[in-house]
Formats: structure tokens, sequence, C-alpha cells
């Protein structure tokens, strides 16, 4: 939703996110918030995001980002089935269940 | 049966050993205590009769000869863990009657070395919250009380588990620490806490938080009980692709190595302002006691600290949120029936999140959104280099590091706080060690003037957990935290 409105926007001042971020954010996550909380929500949010905007007193300039301390790379495996043939167990806590398949509301029209 | 809830857990493997006491004896004196501490809210779930059961396994290995590391000691698991056939929800709504076909690598390792599962611990949803409070099942109680017998919070988000510890509840605790969420709670309850190196316990089976963060620990009322507990739960585990590969040194051989000759750091960032004072001094009067151990004291700068928590609340909601994904009312846990798909998973979400979840999936999502992505998320993964790097350059030439904690003593249950950063602001010293993936442990190592306890932290260097229980050994000599809670199981209050 967000995509397209701010590209090469690195260097732009980030605003406080308003009503309708959170109304767009909020779909992006998956999560229905009523219109009533969006207001209570926004401030929130706002004020997280205005504190982390401390970070931007770092020089940053050529420094690598950091995604795991770990220092090692993924281990390797071979490439062959070590387990499966767990239908019962991997359905045991489903919600609905037909035949040995996971049942969602239709998406086909 | 008091008797048998005062001894630690390096005591009762010993009596166990001689005959003196037998492990459905020990089990028996906890599943009473965990009933007598029920008004705290601490355990979740109780599960009696496995423990019985376990108790008795144990009580035959023992007398074969066959007994393991811990063996027939009572252990509490915090509700991340997932425990084959028993309900595990991580305190959230979305996974209530959640029951996994599996059991976690981390309490796996402990049954195998003889541990005795007494239930599964309260915790803030999903480890988000330093409280407690955002627990699906309300808040854990601590059984420390102030001066106006106010309800106290027992820290987070491990507090079911510090506080059933401190309650004599349990004699050994499962934790988890994404921010602080052991290290934070253990100061709050008088106990010890550790944080091991990221990688040192395997995350398999642990409800995923933030997984680049997230690294399980023991929780314990003695240095010697953590290096035992730790020295069973830790280990390399193919399953877990972050898993370290890296020898375990014998821990308990480390407890008396004493200081001597050691350097130890104090980071001049780590005063803050409007620190409370008796934090400030507590924290000078454990600098004393390794100085007079043998150890030097040496000021160092860890320059970035205090871009340490904003960076945190980028990068562990960012990872949240996507870990969190998976809830989506198709596969387990809560579902909100609905006409379409979309808003099946929206209603789902909004019905089984709490809301600090949601507000922490919410800013997530915004970081990682296109757009935001350099200015939040790849800023963060910088910033974060930046601190690491702070610690690579101080353990060139320190040995490890010490520092307070928690800036202040638990706080009242409920506590209004209208900004979610005052809240935040509780893990300031405990964030870094996990953004550089270092080990910290907590300890118990005074109580201010409201009688509540407060804590020290130390760091180490990656995979020297040794040199942590070497110091915090001496530390706990040092201070002789010898003060009891007042709800304690066997008080006599």
């Amino acid at each position: 939703m967000l995509r397209g409105f701010y590209c090469n926007s690195t260097k732009h001042s980030i605003m406080s996110v308003d009503k309708s971020t959170v109304a767009r954010i909020a779909r992006l996550a998956r999560i229905h918030v009523p219109e009533d909380r969006q207001e209570k929500l926004s401030a929130e949010l706002s004020g997280i995001l205005d504190w982390i905007e401390e970070l931007n007193e770092v020089d940053t300039e050529n420094v690598e980002p950091i995604a795991s301390v770990t220092g090692h790379s993924l281990p390797r495996r071979e490439d062959v089935v070590s387990d499966g043939n767990r239908v019962d167990e991997v359905l045991a806590n489903v919600p609905e269940t037909a035949s040995g398949f996971f049942v969602v509301p239709k998406v086909v029209e | 049966m008091s008797d048998l809830l005062s001894l630690s857990a390096v005591a009762a493997r010993a009596a166990l050993e001689s005959g003196e006491i037998s492990a459905p004896e020990l089990t028996t004196a906890y599943l009473g205590a965990v009933e007598e501490t029920a008004p705290l809210n601490n355990y979740v779930a109780v599960t009696a009769d496995r423990a019985l059961e376990m108790a008795a396994a144990s009580q035959a290995r023992i007398k074969s000869g066959e007994a393991g590391l811990i063996e027939g000691i009572p252990v509490g698991v915090k509700d991340l863990f997932c425990t084959a056939g028993v309900v595990s929800t991580a305190c959230s709504r979305i996974l209530e009657g959640f029951t996994p076909t599996y059991e976690s690598t981390v309490t796996a390792n402990l049954w195998r070395e003889g541990g005795v599962m007494l239930g599964k611990l309260n915790c803030d949803e999903f480890a988000m919250g330093s409280g407690n409070e955002t627990s699906a099942f309300g808040p854990a109680i601590n059984p420390w009380q102030g001066g106006d017998g106010v309800d106290l919070v027992p820290g987070g988000s491990s507090g079911g588990s510090a506080a059933a510890v401190a309650a004599r509840a349990a004699l050994l605790a499962t934790g988890t620490d994404t921010g602080g969420s052991i290290r934070q709670p253990a100061a709050f309850c008088g106990i010890v806490g550790m944080k091991p190196t990221y990688g040192r316990c395997s995350r398999w089976g642990i409800v995923a938080f933030a997984s680049s963060l997230d690294q399980a620990g023991p929780f314990s009322r003695t240095v010697a009980d953590n290096a035992l507990m730790m020295q069973a739960m830790a280990g390399h585990d193919p399953k877990d692709s972050t898993s370290a590969d890296a020898p375990l040194p014998d821990l308990m051989a480390a407890l008396d190595k004493g200081v001597k000759g050691m350097k130890i750091g104090v980071p001049a960032e780590y005063v803050m302002d409007g620190m409370d004072g008796e934090v400030v001094a507590l924290w000078e009067q454990g600098q004393a006691w390794l100085r007079d151990a043998g150890a030097e004291l040496v000021e160092i700068s860890l320059p970035h600290t205090k871009y340490a928590l904003p960076a945190y609340y980028i990068i562990a909601p960012a990872e949240a949120s996507s870990n969190l994904a998976r809830y989506d009312g198709v596969r387990y846990g809560l579902r909100v029936e609905a006409d379409s798909l979309d808003e099946m998973y929206a209603g789902t979400r909004a019905a089984g999140f709490g809301e600090e979840v949601q507000r922490r999936i919410l800013i997530g999502t915004y970081v990682l959104s296109a757009g935001y992505y350099d200015a939040y998320y790849l800023k963060a993964q910088k910033v974060r280099r930046l601190i690491k790097q702070d610690f690579d350059s101080a353990f060139e030439t320190v040995d490890a590091i010490l520092t307070p904690a928690t800036p202040t003593a638990a706080f009242p249950v409920g506590r209004k706080v209208d900004d979610p950063v005052t809240n935040y602001l509780n893990d300031v010293f405990t964030v870094p060690a996990n953004l550089a993936g270092l080990p910290g442990m907590a300890l118990p190592a005074g109580l201010n003037s409201d009688g509540l306890p407060l804590g020290l932290q130390i760091l180490g260097r990656p995979f020297d957990e040794a040199s942590l229980y070497s110091i915090g050994r001496v530390i706990e000599d040092a201070a002789a935290f010898s003060a009891v809670p007042q709800r304690r199981a066997g008080g006599a209050s």
C-alpha cells in the first residue's frame, strides 16, 4: 500500500504516522483496527517513531548493516528427505480440517 | 516442608544422591509450594501428574546410578517453550489451547538431564513486555512487596519464571531474553538470571519473537545453580541453523576461579540522567567488591549505548512482524470465521493479539514497508554494527563489563503509563547485549530503602559464560544477599 509513495526517500524527513497510515499498515499486517482505535494508535506509533528518530544523529556512512551476530554462514545439509509423514501431527491443532487438508474460506469465485 | 524448599539445586542434588531426600518428596514439596503461591498467578498450567511420574523415574535413575545433571530437580518452564502434550500459548489468546506434538530442544535437554517439569509459567504475550502485564492470563505478581503492601510486577517478559523461583515455587526455571527478558525480571525478583551468548541454547521449539535476538537461559536462586542448569540446557542443535557448534566448558569448574587479575570494564555511558541514586551506589559497591577480590576496574567507553534502545525498537518489531505472520487462523490457534480469507485473517489477528503485540507488529510492518526500509530498518542494522564494534573494542582491553541491571527496582502492577516509550526504557541496560549477541548475567546485590532487591549485570565476551560465573560468584559471596520475599512458599509470615 505504501509502495511507490516514498521511493527514493531515504533522505526525506520522516513524518508522523497519521490515521490513514495506521489504516494502511494495519491492512498490510492483516490486523483489523477499527476506526475508533486508529487515532490512539496514530499518536502512540508517532511517539515511538519520533523517539527512534534519534538514530539520525549517528553517522552510518560506510557502515555495513548487520543482520546476524553469529558471524558464521548458515550450515548446509544433504538435500534429502529426513522427516515427514506426520499428517496427524501437522493437523493436530488445526481450527478446521477436512480429508487431511486445511480448510479456509472460499478464495476463488 | 519449608526445609526442602530452601535447598539450592546443588544442595538438593547432593541430598538426593546421599538418599537424605527422595525425588518424589522434593517434587511433592514444590507442588505444594505451587499451590500455596497460586494467588501470585505465576503458573498458567500446572503439570502435577507428569511431575510426579518424572520424579519417580528420577528416583529410579538415582538408585541405579544413572542420574543426570539436574536429576530430580523441579523446574518451571516459561510458556514460550513448546512442551509436547502440554498447552503452550506464549500467553496469547491467539494460541489458546495450542498443544504441541513436539518438545523444544532446551526443555528436551533438561528432561534428558533429569529435570522434573512442574508446569508452564506466565510471561508477557509473545515475550513482548517488561512487566508481565501483557499476558492473556493477567499479570504475574512479584513475591516481594513494597512497604505499602502494593502488588509489584516481577518484571518481564519472563516474569512468572523469575517470580516462581523467588517465591520457592520452582527450584529452577527457563526464561528467554530478547532485550532483557531474563535479566530484568531476575533483578526485580532478587534472583540470578543468565542470557547466554546468542547461539548457545537452541531456539528450536521456542515461540519466536525476534529471531536474531532471542536466547533461552536459566533462572535460579544461586550462581552455582545457574551454572548447573546452563550446563544442562545448552548445546549445539542442528535443528536451529543459528545454534553455535562451540564446546561448552565446565561451568561448575569456573565458579571458584575468582577474579584475581581480571580486568572489569565500567562503561561511562551507563551513567544516565535521572538515574536512581541507590542504583548508582550499588553499582559502585559492586566495583569495590571486585577490586577487593583482586580485579582491576577500568573505565571504558561504549559510545553508541544511547542508540541501542531505538535501534532495538526497530529491529525487534520488524522481526516480530515477520515471525508473527504465521498466526493466520489456518494452521493452529484461534480462528474468527469470516466470509473471505482476508477478513478471516484480519479478524482473527485483531481478536487474538493483545494491544502491545499489535502495536509492535504495526511498527514492524511500517519500518519494513517500501520507502521506509532504508530510513529505519537498514539504519538500525548499521547502528547495530556500531554497537557491536563498541563491545569488540572494549573486550580488547577488558575481560568483562559491570553495569546496573535495571534503572529502578520493581514497580507497581497497573502503573499508569500513557507513553509506551516509558515502558521501553526499562531495558536500557540490557538491550545492548542482545544486539551484540553477548552473554549477560543479572544477580541480586542488595536491597533499596523500600526493601526491594536491586541487581547488577555482568556482560562477557561471546561464549565466555564461564567468566561471568566466576565474577558472579565473587559478587554473590561479597553481597551475601540473604533477604527473602514476603510472599514465598513456606514463609513464616
